[in-house]
């Protein structure tokens, strides 16, 4: 069966491929069932895989296939290998699940687009590249995924193109991620500069022999490998592109912005552990940059009435926490809420998507409203997914939340501080996310008659994925309980064994193992709760009992909520500084360096090569008897030439 | 002076008199008679030379084939010398032209005369040459065995010329078959035949 | 016995009066017969050689260069009938369309 492991990215390409070349020649069904048969085998395989990986002994559980050697450049070797253990099983089970669930749900979203097989292959070929993103065992590799979800990010959030806003949007993703890809690639460069070798598995094996645990080195290399997540994860300062990347079709923001591809800068720190837990002051920036996001976003997220952008911002808050998670070195409960944020994300954002379906693409929750009646399915999982973001016990989200904030008070890395933000955090998503629900389906009827009028629950193909999404944010966290409920936690000792090759202290091991802090991880789970509920009785007054409250406190904090409302004016910010002296040095290259002298130089020499032409032109007369002429004077002159010599 | 001279001398003058008369002509039909009777004359110095097989193969193939392919066409145009050329604008004259042909002979001549064929160069006079030589026989071992592959080459040549001349006639697609007949004028009376 | 020089002058007469051919016919007809002539020319000069030298090599570049010939004609004489029912003519000087 491991013989088959190429076969899981291979799937999406055979996809990609046929769709794409035959694109425009297919109808629609047949588009769809390619689109989504293909990520269905690799799941299906995915899901062979993972058992076969299960049955391994722990300590072996690893499946290396070499394709074939793409670079033998002397000392500079890179094979394109995949690598399955068990990080990249948990991850191609989710990208394949939850892919096949949304490629699933475009099938009825897209249904009235013009350009389904467009749309698919972008979507297979997107599968295609996170797949060998996650699948890859070395950098290189993972960088053709990076780079490959990143395009599959651009054609898609600029998918209706005719829109300027949309490709607006693309262009900026695009732009933005780039810098982070230089950030990852100069961090490639130093690890093949200083280790040799870029496949993970060496790299992790030499880091301790070649770099010195904290030095300069390596706290360099970690950062630039950083500023790649950063961007790929949206993370200060380099997320301005994801809420903008709204523009694209909903199922895209669920699968791409929301539950991979922007998860990809977690994966990539999960997968380089060993590198990151010989650097601490890099983990310290990581934790810093990731807490910071996390609250900073959330309170954006409390002003937005954009249904998806709250979503994405919340995307942006939780991805905060997934590195506040990375950067106390509790890399299993990142990727433990990565897997989770996956479920409950996507399926916020597909409901999301059944809301603006069932709206007539209106997005703006001030123009919704009591929506409940109408669609009742999409309102009972957007619940169960909303209970589960802001951590109700019991709910997925819950479990990996409470686990991040632990780790982050409890971590040999960790501080009580980091600990307070995430916690203020925790309230503000509550928060935010029940005012979403209120504002959407609970109070009066905002939207016109017309709209209402037309207002209509998702077909099947859209539902029973929100429904199998929504039991698995209700089940997902139960691998992964903590041990203070005296169970086993399943997930931290699957992904052990990748995440102890550089560890040399698990220090949430030792903390979670003395009996003392239970006590506190007790009270710091019950206190967490507590806000939530808080939080969400104060939604629940100021946007569904007393909705008259929420104008007057808008009117009293005028000023506050216009800085959230415009997102701190960073994109202003970032225009002013950035965006417009690139702007007006690319005029002033184009107006004057280009159009003055370079042109004026070209076309100079071009007319005066016009005006030589000109002349010797007049000796082509077109007779070939002239030119014969002309010849035999040369032949005459050179025979003579000769004979003379 | 003996035989072998006298049939030197006609058949030279017959050669370059046939070559003159070729380019003097109006008419065409009139031009390929006169290269034949000059080829003709330069196989008896083939002959003269011991090339016996190349002799008859000039004969017969130049022309026999190539020289009645040259009249078919002058034929298949209904080229009779009539179509007047006029006397458009000349960039050089005709005499200056001549004059520039005489003196590339001349040259040619010359160089002949002073460094290749001095009384005392051991190429200057004829070897004695054995029996066969120039036969079928001798010039075909040689062909078709240090020569096998240049033969063969040869023959490709011939093909891809068959194959040029075809495209190049064919005319325009849409036409097909049908321009070949319009040529010949036979695709009206085809036409005519069917009613 | 004739010498090898007067072979050689002959075909040198020959060569120039194709060259003539060239530089003045107006009829791409008779233009190419020139050629041919011309190359008929440098036969002689090959076989001329050949016998004085006693090589018998000579003979099969003479057939090669017939081969060429023969090709050449085929060739070109296509290329006048596509011209000629293109232009309506065979006056060299109007197949001018390659001037500027």
């Amino acid at each position: 069966m491991s013989d088959y492991l190429f076969l899981v990215p291979i799937f999406p390409l055979i996809g990609f491929l046929t769709n794409g070349l035959l694109l425009g020649r297919l109808p629609r069904p047949v588009v769809s069932f390619v689109g989504c048969s293909t990520v269905f085998l690799s799941f299906a395989l995915s899901v062979m895989l993972f058992f076969e990986l299960k049955a391994m002994p722990a300590g072996l559980r690893v499946i290396e296939q070499v394709l074939f050697t793409w670079v033998p450049s002397g000392d500079f070797h890179v094979n394109v290998a995949l690598l399955l253990d068990p990080l990249s099983a948990v991850m191609i089970l989710v990208v394949t699940g939850v892919g096949f669930l949304i490629h699933v749900y475009s099938v009825g979203y897209m249904h009235h687009d013009p350009c389904p097989g467009r749309y698919f292959t972008y979507l297979n070929l997107f599968t295609f590249a996170m797949l060998t993103l996650v699948l890859a065992d070395n950098f290189m590799l993972m960088f053709v995924g990076w780079e490959g979800v990143g395009l599959c990010s651009y054609l898609l959030i600029g998918f209706w193109f005719e829109k300027k806003s949309a490709s607006d949007a693309g262009k900026k993703a695009f732009i933005v991620n780039r810098i982070g890809d230089f950030g990852f690639l100069l961090g490639m460069f130093i690890i093949f500069w200083s280790v040799g070798s870029l496949d993970f598995l060496v790299v992790a094996e030499k880091a301790p022999l070649v770099f010195a645990a904290g030095g300069a080195l390596i706290t360099t290399t970690c950062l630039l490998l950083f500023v790649g997540a950063i961007g790929k994860s949206a993370q200060i300062p380099l997320y301005v592109w994801l809420p903008d990347a709204m523009e694209g079709p909903t199922p895209v923001s669920a699968l791409i912005h929301a539950a991979t591809m922007v998860t990809a800068g977690v994966y990539m720190i999960a997968r380089t552990n060993a590198l990151f837990i010989m650097a601490p002051d890099a983990l310290l920036v990581v934790a810093v940059i990731g807490v910071v996001t996390a609250l900073y976003a959330a309170t954006i997220g409390l002003a937005q009435n954009d249904i998806k952008r709250v979503l994405a911002y919340s995307t942006v808050s939780q991805l905060g926490y997934m590195f506040l998670a990375c950067g106390v070195a509790a890399f299993t409960a990142g990727i433990f809420h990565l897997m989770t944020h996956a479920f409950f994300k996507a399926l916020l954002f597909l409901g999301a998507g059944s809301v603006i379906h069932a709206m007539s693409d209106e997005q703006d929750m001030r123009h919704m409203g009591g929506l409940k009646k109408y669609l009742p399915v999409t309102f009972i999982t957007m619940l169960i997914a909303t209970l589960a973001i802001a951590g109700i016990p019991g709910l997925s989200g819950f479990f990996s939340k409470d686990e991040i904030l632990w780790k982050a008070f409890s971590s040999q890395f960790g501080h009580p501080l980091f600990w307070v933000l995430g916690f203020i955090t925790a309230g503000l998503t509550a928060f935010y996310m029940f005012r979403l629900v209120f504002m959407t389906f609970y109070g009066k009827e905002r939207m016109d008659s017309e709209t209402r009028a037309h207002i209509h629950e998702s077909p099947k193909s859209m539902t029973v994925p929100l429904v199998i999404l929504a039991v698995f944010s209700v089940i997902g966290g139960l691998v992964g309980m903590p041990h203070i409920f005296g169970v086993t936690n399943y997930f931290e000792h699957w992904l052990e064994p990748v995440m102890a090759q550089g560890q040399q202290a698990p220090a949430s091991h030792a903390l979670a193992a003395g009996g003392g802090d239970t006590g506190a991880e007790w009270g710091l789970m019950l206190a967490s709760v507590a806000l939530v509920l808080v939080s969400i009785y104060f939604a629940y007054v100021v946007y569904n009992k007393r909705t008259e409250l929420a104008t007057s406190l808008r009117e009293r904090f005028s000023a506050l909520h216009k800085v959230l409302l415009n997102k701190y004016y960073i994109d202003e910010f970032y225009g002013a500084v950035v965006v417009r002296p690139v702007v007006y040095f690319s005029l002033f290259m184009w107006k004057v360096f280009d159009v003055v002298v370079i042109d004026g130089f070209l076309n100079g020499l071009a007319s005066r090569y016009e005006e030589v032409s000109d002349f010797v032109r007049t000796g082509q007369t077109g007779r070939v008897r002239t030119y014969a002429t002309v010849f035999v004077f040369g032949v005459v002159v050179i025979v003579a030439y000769l004979a003379l010599d | 002076m003996n035989l072998d001279t006298i049939i030197f001398l006609v058949s030279a003058v017959v050669a370059v008199f046939g070559g003159t008369m070729m380019i003097a002509q109006r008419n065409p039909v009139l031009s390929v008679l006169y290269l034949i009777l000059s080829l003709v004359a330069q196989a008896v110095l083939y002959v003269q030379l011991g090339a016996l097989f190349l002799g008859a193969v000039l004969i017969i193939v130049y022309s026999g084939a190539i020289l009645v392919l040259f009249l078919f066409v002058i034929m298949l145009l209904n080229l009779r010398g009539s179509e007047d050329f006029g006397h458009g604008s000349k960039p050089i004259s005709g005499v200056t032209k001549f004059v520039l042909a005489l003196l590339f002979v001349f040259e040619l001549i010359a160089i002949v005369r002073t460094s290749l064929l001095q009384a005392d160069s051991p190429i200057g006079m004829m070897t004695a040459v054995p029996v066969d030589f120039g036969s079928v026989k001798a010039v075909a071992t040689l062909l078709f065995t240090k020569y096998l592959y240049p033969f063969e080459l040869a023959g490709v040549l011939l093909l891809a010329a068959i194959v040029g001349a075809v495209v190049m006639t064919k005319g325009p697609e849409d036409e097909g078959a049908g321009a070949t007949d319009e040529l010949y004028g036979i695709a009206d009376k085809e036409a005519e035949g069917e009613k | 016995m004739i010498t090898l020089s007067a072979y050689v002058v002959v075909a040198m007469v020959l060569f120039g009066i194709g060259v003539i051919g060239v530089l003045v016919s107006r009829n791409v007809i008779i233009l190419f017969m020139s050629v041919e002539l011309m190359l008929n020319a440098a036969n002689l000069t090959l076989i001329a050689f050949s016998r004085a030298l006693n090589v018998l090599d000579g003979h099969v570049f003479v057939f090669l260069v017939l081969t060429i010939a023969a090709a050449e004609a085929a060739v070109g004489l296509a290329m006048v009938i596509t011209l000629f029912r293109n232009r309506e003519t065979v006056n060299i000087d109007r197949y001018n369309i390659l001037k500027w």
